[in-house]
């Protein structure tokens, strides 16, 4: 999530033309809005996840850019066309299903080369790009091979290279890993944005596994009931949350409720709980005197000391309530005299006999006044 | 276009065999008696319509059915026949069921084709098959006069036990391959849990396996007694004069008494008496659907 | 748990023995050399002899199998048509008319759908024979195969029809292509019970077959109510031994096929 994205920025230019646009797209299931007043735009060559809850709509989003579902109200684009009106099976895009949906009774090669074959394609043209697929999915070992004969890995490259065999504008992948075991789907993860990159197809993902969105995605939606609250890089999604639904939706997060004071050049003075000294923060959205305000703070920008630090910006005192140790990292949960509980994140490069806190231990916390964000809702 | 001719063509097909002809039935049922061919006289007629139909209406088939006690004695009969088979078919079965569901694991296929053999095999032949073993000299009896049990040869070809034990054979399968896949289903460790809990080997299957089967049991006895109800063909190959079956009953009405519109008010009062245990059925099949899911 | 007890023993023995010992002495007294079907004469092979001579028997068996294999080939289609309605097509109106056609002749009983339709051709004035027997058949057994491929469908994995429009088949080419070759089990499956539900039928095919008509099950009906006769055994152990056949290579086939699908996945899955 570190990786650099100064590079590859198309929706940043405002002369860039994207290759998929939806236009105020709503979906409707009888009374269910799946989809409301939808739009988005989505550039060449993107790696576009779209990520939220089971339910929030977004394989509907899929559907309906395969062709699958048509929207209700509202148009979609696919290179400055309206493509509501063109059928599955004529349409630029293909999808990768999640249950893979080889087909059982053809063996990898004829699945691959299934595509191809409809579209009438001469026997060497087809022969041609089957071994091409094979080869870029590392699968030509197993072409004769029926789907129920490979492993789950396998099945996914083969359900991949059939989706890609006819060079499709746009490929939809319908949480593409989710069949796979932990250590398998990581590895997968980085094969998916090879290929994207080799091949600079544009990938369209749904998934509802953050980690994997934030890994393989050059920007990520997420989504809840129908609606998109968020669109931005996953560096973006995670630092400057819009926010406290993302803030808290995208990894671990302290949600800290209070009431905003201006203090000076976009800084302010949030009292939040009665005993405890105001925090500081800063924004470069407004906030009035007196407004309610989420000040969202990442576990791991959170010091934790025995003695009180000077000069913070922030500092509050507490007893170590709990302690989860994960290897690489120790997450303590502290414990504050009006009862909230905080998180705070450390790495382990000691080794546990020489940490410094343990259960009980009175502790302080502190941030800088920039560690946070602040959320109006 | 194409999604209407998939729906158009089996639709039009069952309407005009399956529903049309039910309807001719239950028109005929309201029509007189007559010596020609077709033997009655409709009811219905095109040119005088809906008013002069209802106008001659009568019941009086229907009444006949009720007034001549053959047909209630042949309905109650065959509920009698149908009820006390299906028992005995349940008592049977299900031991073969349990021993199936608890036999080890590569026998269960052969087993399962076994039990599924003799149902593709003719019908026909296999009631056929009990005639030489339950007529007077038949090999049941030169068996039981062999070993002395019975001093003089029993009757049992042309009886009512004679079509007991046809339906019980003949519907068997029936019977027990919903209790088998109940059963099959079954979590063994439910056992050893009751087990574990205090119960005695009998006190498990009576408190934990029957009332997990209870849906294939009763599957299965509706399967075994909606047919049966209706049976022609155990009834006059193994049953006697004295055997009342409403089946056996419609089709002498049909083709030796020539009296159609009779025919057909009995047929229409079995479908009526069917209904029952349909929907019962139904209703049991639904509510294992909906546990299921 | 795999632990069986004399209890399961004896009651597997003696349902099995209950369900075969009838046919294995139909097929025993079948070579009987004696005239009376319960006395044992000798071995003989006579009485098939005599039924090759039947030409009743060889006509009416020629009838049945012309009816069966024209009966369950048409109620194949219109079977495996309406169970696609019956998964697929959703709601549209008289939905319930259509599911409830498809699943009263399963439970109607033979008297009366043979009553029914015998009155059908009689009010169209059809003369009976091959055809109406066909159309009788036809009807009750498109309602098993409906119910037997639609068990299929409710598992089958839409998503597989959905790539094969997604990767440019026509909706046409996408049932021919992917779903009608992975469902072709269970439609074979239908055919073949509608084939031998067609057979077996006596009541309906008594109903609806005319003079010019007589089907093998009326004919053995007809013998067989005026007593056991071993020409009638000869010709039951004919059949039982098609049928034995057929269905023990059937399921001999199938289940190699399962263990070899389940060891080549095992493979596959060790080799991940």
């Amino acid at each position: 999530m570190d990786v650099p994205e100064t590079e590859f920025a198309p929706w940043n230019d405002a002369d860039e033309k994207p290759l998929i646009r939806f236009r105020n797209v709503t979906k409707r299931f009888g009374e269910f809005v799946a989809i409301d007043d939808l739009s988005l735009d989505i550039y060449e060559q993107e790696f576009f996840a779209l990520l939220g809850p089971s339910g929030c709509g977004k394989t509907t989003m899929m559907r309906m850019l395969a062709g699958f579902e048509n929207p209700s109200e509202g148009d979609i684009e696919l290179a400055g066309q309206n493509i509501v009106p063109v059928p599955p099976n004529k349409r630029a895009v293909n999808m990768m299903f999640q249950s893979y949906a080889l087909f059982p009774h053809l063996s990898v090669w004829d699945n691959i080369a299934f595509g191809l074959r409809r579209d009438r394609l001469p026997k060497a043209q087809v022969q041609a790009r089957v071994e091409e697929m094979l080869k870029l999915t590392r699968l030509e070992r197993f072409a004769t091979r029926k789907p129920h004969q490979i492993s789950g890995g396998q099945r996914q490259r083969v359900a991949l290279a059939r989706s890609l065999a006819k060079a499709p504008k746009l490929l939809l992948l319908d949480e593409p890993l989710g069949a796979l075991d932990k250590k398998l789907r990581q590895e997968t993860q980085f094969e998916l944005m090879d290929i994207q990159e080799k091949t600079g197809t544009t990938f369209v993902i749904v998934t509802h596994d953050q980690e994997e969105a934030m890994t393989v995605a050059s920007r990520v939606a997420v989504m809840d009931e129908g609606r998109l609250i968020q669109v931005s890089t996953p560096a973006d999604l995670y630092e400057w949350p819009d926010n406290v639904y993302v803030a808290d939706f995208i990894g671990d997060v302290n949600l800290i409720k209070g009431r905003t004071t201006a203090s000076g050049d976009e800084r302010y003075r949030i009292d939040w709980i009665d005993g405890q000294p105001p925090l500081n923060g800063v924004s470069k959205t407004v906030f009035s005197d007196g407004q309610t305000c989420h000040l969202a703070i990442r576990p791991e920008k959170i010091t934790i000391s025995t003695d009180k630090p000077v000069d913070a910006d922030n500092a509050v005192q507490g007893k170590v309530l709990d302690i989860a140790y994960l290897g690489n990292l120790s997450t303590y949960h502290v414990e504050l005299a009006s009862g909230t509980v905080i998180k705070a994140q450390t790495s382990n490069t000691r080794r546990i006999s020489r940490r410094s806190f343990t259960w009980e231990d009175p502790v302080w916390l502190s941030w800088t006044a920039t560690a946070g964000v602040m959320l109006a809702q | 276009m194409r999604k209407f001719a998939l729906i158009a063509v089996p639709y039009l097909w069952l309407l005009a065999l399956f529903l049309v002809p039910f309807l001719i039935v239950l028109k005929i049922s309201l029509s007189d008696i007559a010596l020609a061919i077709p033997p009655y006289v409709p009811k219905w007629d095109w040119a005088t319509g809906f008013g002069a139909f209802f106008s001659q209406l009568d019941f009086e088939n229907y009444i006949f059915l009720t007034e001549d006690d053959l047909y209630w004695k042949a309905y109650l009969s065959s509920f009698k026949i149908a009820a006390i088979s299906t028992m005995f078919t349940l008592l049977i079965g299900y031991p073969i069921a349990y021993g199936m569901a608890r036999s080890p694991e590569e026998w269960r296929p052969t087993l399962m084709m076994l039990i599924i053999l003799p149902f593709w095999t003719s019908f026909l032949i296999r009631v056929y098959a009990w005639m030489g073993i339950l007529s007077q000299e038949g090999l049941l009896n030169q068996f039981l006069l062999w070993t002395g049990i019975i001093a003089a040869p029993l009757t049992i070809l042309n009886t009512n036990t004679a079509v007991y034990i046809g339906i019980v054979y003949t519907y068997l399968p029936f019977m027990i391959l919903p209790i088998y896949a109940a059963l099959d289903r079954m979590d063994g460790s439910l056992i050893e849990a009751a087990e574990d809990l205090g119960c005695s080997r009998l006190m498990a299957f009576w408190l934990v396996t029957i009332p997990l089967s209870k849906n294939g049991i009763i599957a299965g006895s509706f399967l075994v007694f909606i047919p049966a109800l209706g049976e022609f063909v155990i009834p006059s190959l193994l049953g006697g004069s004295g055997t009342l079956m409403i089946g056996k009953v419609l089709w002498e009405e049909f083709f030796s008494n020539r009296d159609w519109p009779v025919a057909s008010a009995v047929a229409v009062i079995l479908l009526l008496l069917l209904i029952i245990p349909i929907v019962l059925f139904q209703r049991n099949q639904q509510k294992q659907a909906e546990a299921e899911q | 748990m795999i632990r069986l007890s004399w209890f399961n023993v004896v009651s597997l023995t003696l349902g099995f023995a209950f369900l075969y010992i009838p046919m294995v002495i139909l097929v025993i007294y079948s070579f009987n050399k004696s005239k009376l079907v319960t006395v044992w004469g000798g071995f003989s092979t006579k009485w098939y002899g005599e039924l090759m001579q039947n030409e009743a028997f060889l006509d009416a068996a020629w009838v049945t199998l012309k009816v069966a294999v024209i009966s369950s080939s048409i109620a194949t289609v219109l079977g495996t048509m309406a169970a696609l309605v019956l998964v697929r097509a959703g709601r549209f109106s008289g939905r319930m008319l259509f599911s409830g056609m498809i699943y009263a002749p399963l439970v109607m009983p033979e008297v009366i759908t043979g009553l029914s339709l015998l009155l059908l051709f009689i009010g169209l004035g059809l003369d009976r024979g091959v055809l109406t027997i066909v159309l009788a058949h036809t009807t009750f057994s498109m309602c098993y195969v409906s119910v037997v491929v639609s068990s299929r469908l409710v598992t089958f994995d839409w998503s597989l029809e959905e790539a094969a429009l997604d990767l440019g088949c026509s909706k046409t080419e996408a049932f021919r292509l992917v779903t009608l070759p992975i469902i072709a089990p269970a439609v074979i499956a239908g055919w073949l019970l509608a084939f031998t539900l067609s057979l077996d039928d006596l009541v309906i095919a008594s109903f609806t077959s005319g003079p010019s008509a007589t089907t093998l099950p009326i004919k053995i009906f007809s013998a067989v109510r005026l007593g056991v006769s071993p020409e009638i055994n000869a010709l039951s152990t004919i059949m039982i031994t098609i049928v034995a056949v057929g269905v023990i290579t059937a399921s001999l086939v199938s289940k190699r096929q399962l263990v070899r699908q389940k060891r080549e996945e095992q493979a596959a899955f060790r080799a991940q």
